[in-house]
């Protein structure tokens, strides 16, 4: 069942990544990657991350595609004045040579080898939690201060003037 | 549970996907995408990794993962928001003030 859910998941999240990276009009990327987020979410719940599936969907597809699609609305370029993409030298080297990364992780991830545990509750939200509050509460305080300093730094950055 | 070498897979496919997309469009707001699903692609080999280790460290790294990219994304639409009313274009190509 597993296998099945995850070719199904599998194909629309690398589907969609490829419409995002291959349209032209920003708006149809963006919708793409709701796509492709959602479909990531339901691989996490695969996995039993079901608190990092909710996140994804709260966080990703409700908070920062939500952004993009705010900002592509907001800036509004004409159609005409899309920047016109041609597939020069360098452009082309660059996709073969992330081609070649794609082979390099498939080589790779052959040889992962079994899982040393199973079925052991890793990824529901009171163990994040316990892991959260507990061994890692400096680093999640620093991300407070992370989020704070993205904040200022998006008002002041796109602010006329300060 | 499945094997982690399938998702490890998946997560370099979506890395791949995103690096091209980072590398070959002129797109800046395309550009910002293809670095989420890089971000995306780094979660999914963690997720994968944590719970087949049966490990919720995988769990917390996915979770500053994200809080970056949340962080990331505000900041790059803000810049972009703030270069296109300066220079009125979002093509990276014609952004080389930086250039000698």
């Amino acid at each position: 069942m597993e296998h099945i859910l995850f070719v199904i998941f599998g194909a629309i999240a690398v589907g969609g990544a490829l419409m995002v990276v291959t349209r032209r009009h920003p708006m149809v990327s963006a919708i793409y990657l709701i796509l492709t987020l959602f479909a990531v979410a339901a691989l996490f719940v695969l996995r039993q991350a079901h608190f990092l599936a909710a996140i994804q969907v709260i966080v990703y597809a409700g908070a920062v595609v939500v952004l993009f699609i705010f900002v592509i609305m907001l800036i509004n370029v004409p159609d005409k004045k899309l920047p016109v993409e041609r597939a020069t030298g360098l452009r082309f080297l660059g996709v073969i040579v992330a081609g070649l990364f794609i082979v390099e992780t498939a080589v790779i991830a052959r040889r992962a080898g079994e899982p040393a545990s199973r079925g052991v509750d890793a990824g529901s939200v009171q163990a994040v939690g316990r892991a959260l509050f507990g061994d890692y509460l400096l680093a999640f305080e620093v991300t407070s201060v992370l989020l704070l300093a993205g904040v200022i730094g998006a008002i002041a950055l796109a602010k006329k003037k300060i | 549970m499945m094997e982690p070498s399938a998702y490890l897979l998946l997560s370099g496919i979506l890395f791949g996907i995103g690096a091209a997309g980072v590398v070959a469009r002129k797109n800046a707001l395309v550009i910002l995408m293809s670095v989420e699903i890089m971000l995306n692609g780094v979660n999914v080999a963690f997720i994968a990794i944590g719970s087949s280790l049966g490990d919720v460290t995988g769990s917390v790294f996915a979770f500053m993962v994200m809080t970056v990219a949340a962080a990331e994304a505000a900041v790059g639409l803000s810049i972009l928001i703030a270069i296109y009313r300066l220079k009125e274009t979002i093509d990276i190509t014609e952004l080389s003030i930086l250039k000698w």
